[in-house]
């Protein structure tokens, strides 16, 4: 008698495994990636799937800027500054999921291309650990050192939960989406981790190394899996799943109108909930469908495990619970029927959690306990979307074909990013921030047409590719590598919105952006001549810095307001990342400045809240702004600068965030130190403030050309609580349109960008070069 | 002083569940030549056809072993008899109803249960009888509470388990319920409703499970093509569960020590059979057993972490899944007393899943 406990495993593999052709062929080159550089190995072998982690430098190039000398002033040099392309090195984890019958064939190719390691030893975990101890010794020449397997599941979950944006989800059918992805918690303990392996165990998680099993229960995946097997004469889980996807359980189970012929109203029990499960079932006169069973037994199981999990919740207050373990592992019909059960049992007071990685925690986790001196914590870590499967559909009723492939071979890579990244303090609720505006997996036709965007903007980006590069012979080769993949993955988007390799769900545009600029890392395409044209934009705007200014002085108050914001918005047109203006770039370089102001919009403009704006301006200065720029160029030099200029005059302290790393035309941190050198040469106000430190430039930490206010630098954030910061200006299509748009502040915002795409202004109900000009206060 | 009774005879209570029906029916020993002559035919033909018999049709028992003899109710003396049949048998009972002329005793025909809604059309229908619908829970405890009080002929109602861990010395030991309060009430018929009881009438359900005597039944007949509850429950005595669940050993060679689990803990139920050549080893006894075990075991862990939740230690348990089914109650006993560290009790009450008809006669008679 008595209660249970968890055990991930389930004995053998799936039955009839073995028959499979272990001499698949492999793209193992595309798998097994950077093993020249890997160490740290670690495995969780599980009773069908082998997750395999570890540990890799990657050397990319990237282009840097470095200031000339100025001082000597005598204009001989024209040049604002000078680049080069250098080696960087990054860290990456790397994790890799297969089934167990192709262990001995990657055990082989690891063994052949790991070169050069230091490794001496693989961490271990999982119930298979012991039964491929041997295996492993063998072929990889590293000794096996065995690690408890929950310590490792929650040092996983800890990990993943910390450092990848959307990890967990809540999943709700029918809806669209039926993945509701949450945003990063600032805090994320406590919790209730619920693994459902053939048993279920429930652990209580405090802290980073506090962690407690609160109790379990034997009724888990392998009752489902062994009854179901009984019951119906199936043999593999997954097949049985299909079953209980067709079936119907109320012909089995006995349900609350059944014996009440409709509901117990005085205790609030629908009609339709189950009174005894299998209660119909006790007759010799009658047959049941496998389906039926099979439904009325995953019912039973995910009820049984959702009261019990609520139980717990409730004993030990917590609010979040995450639910993992083979029985779950992406399955709808299953997450489904778990929702379904905490939903009743708490009367919706808590959500059952769903995480994407939820595969890998073992292996994530084992990893760590061998990597402990390279302190992983105390770094971020961003999924490489390049190199990551993401969330796979292993929905038994979608696209089986898909899932068979899938299946076999599924990858997560991280990247240690070079700095921390925390949610922005100013946000009402980080809770429940989204920062994209448009989900693509939800707005097919915004989808549809985004797709055709990047598959037609491909190829000058390919071409550019390709001559930013000229003395690299394989540059060609290269660039077609990542046309390729690129375009695999637009294609997989489109055909399965939910199923994108690299995507969470949350579809947006801005993931498109940050796959690319991936990739393109990836072939070591990046593209210095992108620097070539921002520098020379550069060189034009700083020249007219001078003239712009001395006709703003020349306006009167109001007017000179007016000039300021029009001046920003027309900055905002030159942006090659958008296809209008790049055409334009690309065949007239001259396109000027004042003939940018022309093009925009009259007032009214589409969004317009200028009237608010110049009301507030009238009143009190603004203690201290927050100003995410955007393009490099006339838009920051010409656009930017005099409108900080004039908040600097108010008395309000401004901090310019730029990106830290390259995309398209945006301004990076290093540039904008260069830039705002030179304009402080020219501009006193600009360098009193310098000086004062009443103007400071800060990086956002993202290299992407959108803004995720959830994902910035932890310094960035520490100066704007330091600095009381009341206003957020955010300036550009990507940051304040695409992201951001309904992003709501604790203090005073201000969004503005000038739509330079045809059709999303056609979408919003604008023409191209429209404006969205938003003020916001507070809400009080 | 002679207290009357305003109700006329007969009295009944019934609880009708989604498996069996419970009736109770109090036989009057006390009745006076002047009554007798009195009587009518037709309700003297009940009264001998209930007494006289302890099945009824083919699927109507009497538990004469749980009959409580001269009891006073109501200011009357008498017997009550406890009587149940198939749910599924409706028909056959309103069909007798209908040929003794029931409905011309002008009596109150209180019920409870789900079915009291269920087939109330049906016995307007095809008996001519009115029944009057009583709240199942409120039935139970009032019964719980009653029949506790008056005893079982002599002898305590209430019973618990000696040593639960120790199977050589576990015993029954009778004991009075006395004042309960409060008191975790778990009624295990089809399914399971479990009930915080903190007065004879403030209590509240706390949560109910589908997993009950119903799951069991119905699983067992699939599993093993038995068609009965005695027969589901005689193959599961000789049976062996530990070759149908996977244990915590099965995993771990012994015990987990990190987590402090004991070795023979059940880590997966049915969590061998997932290996094709142990479902073909494996007896339908042993599925029966296991079966048995795991329902078992799951409404011991739910009631534990409810007695937890709502801080109560003493937990009765009632309801037919409990039917010569000492197997399960040695193991309720067990469980809770192990995984509590002897801080849960179980009870047992002898009248299983008679309390919710006997709470519709009182009901009955309260009406007065």
């Amino acid at each position: 008698p008595g209660r249970s406990k968890m055990a991930a495993c389930s004995g053998r593999g799936r039955d009839g495994s073995h028959s499979l052709d272990k001499s698949i062929t492999l793209p193992p080159d595309e798998i097994f990636r950077n093993l020249k550089n890997a160490k740290r190995f670690a495995i969780d072998i599980g009773g069908s799937l082998t997750k395999l982690a570890y540990y890799s430098t990657v050397e990319h190039k990237v282009a840097k800027v470095r200031s000339f000398d100025h001082s000597g002033k005598d204009g001989s040099s024209e040049l604002l500054y000078e680049i080069s392309v250098q080696e960087e090195i990054t860290a990456r984890l790397h994790f890799i999921k297969f089934e167990n019958t192709y262990i001995e064939t990657c055990l082989d190719f690891i063994k052949d291309h790991l070169v050069n390691t230091e490794t001496k030893v693989i961490k271990a975990t999982g119930c298979g650990a012991h039964k491929f101890k041997d295996l492993l010794e063998e072929k990889l020449g590293l000794k096996v050192d065995k690690e408890d397997e929950m310590s490792c599941l929650i040092k996983g979950c800890n990990f993943v939960l910390k450092n990848i944006p959307h990890e967990a989800f809540v999943y709700v059918k029918h809806a669209d989406p039926e993945f509701r992805f949450q945003t990063m918690q600032p805090d994320v303990f406590p919790y209730l981790l619920v693994s459902i392996g053939a048993g279920v165990c429930i652990v209580k998680v405090e802290s980073e190394d506090k962690f407690q099993r609160v109790g379990g229960s034997s009724i888990g995946g392998g009752t489902f899996w062994g009854l179901g097997a009984l019951l119906t004469k199936t043999k593999r889980f997954d097949e049985l799943l299909q079953l209980a996807s067709r079936g119907q359980h109320t012909n089995v189970d006995m349900l609350v109108q059944d014996s009440y012929g409709g509901a117990y109203e005085s205790l609030g029990l629908t009609g339709d909930l189950i009174a005894s499960s299998f209660g119909k079932s006790a007759t010799a006169d009658k047959e049941f469908s496998k389906e039926d069973m099979a439904k009325s037994l995953l019912h039973m199981i995910s009820n049984d495990i959702g009261q019990l999990a609520c139980l717990y919740t409730k004993l030990h207050d917590l609010k979040r619970v995450y639910f993992g373990g083979f029985f779950i592992r992406g399955h709808p019909v299953t997450m489904h029927a778990i929702t379904y059960s905490i939903n009743f049992f708490t009367k919706g007071e808590v959500q059952a959690l769903f995480l994407r990685h939820e595969g890998y925690l073992g292996a994530i986790g084992a990893f760590l306990k061998g990597a402990e001196e390279d302190n992983p914590n105390q770094y971020s870590w961003g999924e490489n979307y390049a190199g990551s499967s993401g969330l796979m559909s292993t929905s038994p009723d979608i696209y089986p074909l898909q899932r068979a492939r899938s299946g076999t071979f599924d990858m997560l890579e991280m990247d240690r990013l070079e700095r921390q990244l925390v949610s922005l303090p100013l946000l009402l609720d980080t809770s429940s921030y989204v920062p994209d505006t448009v989900d693509l997996a939800q707005d097919a036709m915004a989808r549809e047409y985004w797709l055709s965007c990047f598959e037609e903007a491909l190829d000058g980006v390919v071409k550019r590719a390709v001559a930013s590069q000229p003395d690299l012979p394989d540059a060609v080769e290269r660039a077609e590598k990542f046309r390729r993949k690129y375009l695999h993955k637009l294609q997989t988007l489109r055909h399965q919105p939910l199923t994108l390799p690299g995507e969470d769900g949350t579809v947006a545009h801005r993931k498109f952006l940050q796959s690319r600029y991936c990739i393109l890392v990836e072939f070591t395409c990046l593209n210095t001549r992108s620097i070539d044209i921002k520098q020379k934009e550069n060189d034009i705007a700083l020249k007219c810095f001078q003239r712009v200014i001395n006709s703003l002085n020349a306006l009167g108050w109001e007017e000179r307001q007016f000039a300021l914001v029009k001046g920003l918005l027309a900055g905002n047109v030159f942006d090659w990342g958008a296809k209008a203006v790049s055409d334009v770039l690309e065949s007239v370089p001259e396109f000027g400045f004042e003939e940018a102001k022309r093009k925009l919009q009259d007032r009214p403009w589409l969004v317009d809240s200028y009237n608010e704006w110049l009301e507030r301006l009238k009143g009190p200065p603004h203690k201290c702004a927050l100003f995410f720029v955007d393009n490099s160029g006339l838009d920051i030099i010409l656009g930017v600068f005099p409108f900080v200029r004039e908040l600097l005059s108010r008395g309000t302290e401004v901090v310019l965030a730029c990106n830290s790393g390259p995309a398209l035309n945006d301004v990076t941190y290093n540039e904008s130190q260069i830039v705002t050198e030179r304009i402080a040469v020219m501009d006193p106000i600009i360098q009193l403030a310098l000086k004062e430190e009443r103007l400071l430039l800060v990086q956002t930490g993202s290299s992407s050309p959108c803004l995720d206010l959830s994902r910035l630098d932890k310094g960035l954030a520490n100066l704007v609580r330091e600095r009381k910061t009341d206003l957020v200006i955010i300036e550009g299509m990507g940051r304040a349109i695409h992201t951001n748009y309904y992003a709501a502040l604790r203090c005073e915002s201000l969004k503005l960008a000038v739509i330079k795409n045809s059709w999303l202004a056609q979408r919003l109900g604008g023409k191209l070069f429209s404006v969205v000009f938003k003020y916001e206060a507070p809400p009080k | 002083v002679f207290l009357f009774c305003f109700i006329v005879f007969p009295w009944f209570g019934m609880d009708i569940g989604g498996t069996l029906v419970k009736l109770v029916y109090f036989e009057p020993k006390d009745i006076t030549a002047e009554e007798e002559q009195e009587e009518v035919e037709n309700l003297k033909s009940i009264r001998k056809y209930l007494i006289s018999n302890v099945a009824y049709g083919s699927t109507g028992i009497r538990d004469v072993h749980l009959e409580l003899k001269d009891l006073t109710i109501c200011g009357r003396k008498g017997n009550l008899h406890f009587i149940r049949f198939p749910t599924q048998d409706m028909s056959v009972f309103l069909q007798m109803g209908r040929d003794k002329h029931f409905s011309s005793l002008h009596t109150t025909l209180c019920a409870t249960g789900g079915g009291a809604y269920k087939f109330e059309p049906d016995f307007r229908m095809m008996a001519d009888l009115q029944l009057q619908k009583l709240d199942e829970l409120d039935c139970l405890i009032k019964g719980v509470i009653y029949i506790d009080s008056v005893g079982f002929n002599g002898h305590s109602e209430c019973y618990y388990f000696e040593n639960p861990t120790d199977p050589e010395h576990c015993q029954k030991i009778p004991c009075n319920l006395g004042n309960p309060y409060p008191l975790l009430l778990v009624n295990i018929g089809s399914g399971v409703s479990i009930l915080a009881v903190y007065s004879k009438d403030n209590y509240k359900r706390v949560t109910g499970t589908s997993l009950g005597g119903g799951t069991f039944l119905g699983l067992c007949c699939l599993l093993t093509g038995c068609t009965t509850f005695e027969e589901a429950l005689e193959m599961a005595s000789h049976g062996d569960s530990t070759k149908v669940d996977k244990l915590v050993r099965d995993i771990y060679g012994g015990d987990y020590d990190r987590f402090r689990l004991p070795g023979w803990a059940v880590a997966s139920s049915f969590g061998n059979m997932i290996s094709k050549e142990k479902r073909e080893t494996v007896s339908k006894e042993d599925l029966a057993r296991a079966t048995l075990v795991t329902i078992t075991n799951n409404i011991g862990s739910i009631t534990r972490m409810c007695a937890v939740n709502e801080n109560i230690n003493r937990v009765v348990f009632v309801g037919n899944f409990l039917r010569i089914n000492t197997l399960s109650m040695k193991l309720l006993a067990y469980a809770l007393d192990y995984w509590s560290k002897g801080q849960l009790k179980a009870l047992f009450l002898e009248h299983e899943g008679y309390f919710g008809a006997v709470g519709a006669l009182l009901e009955l008679l309260d009406s007065a």
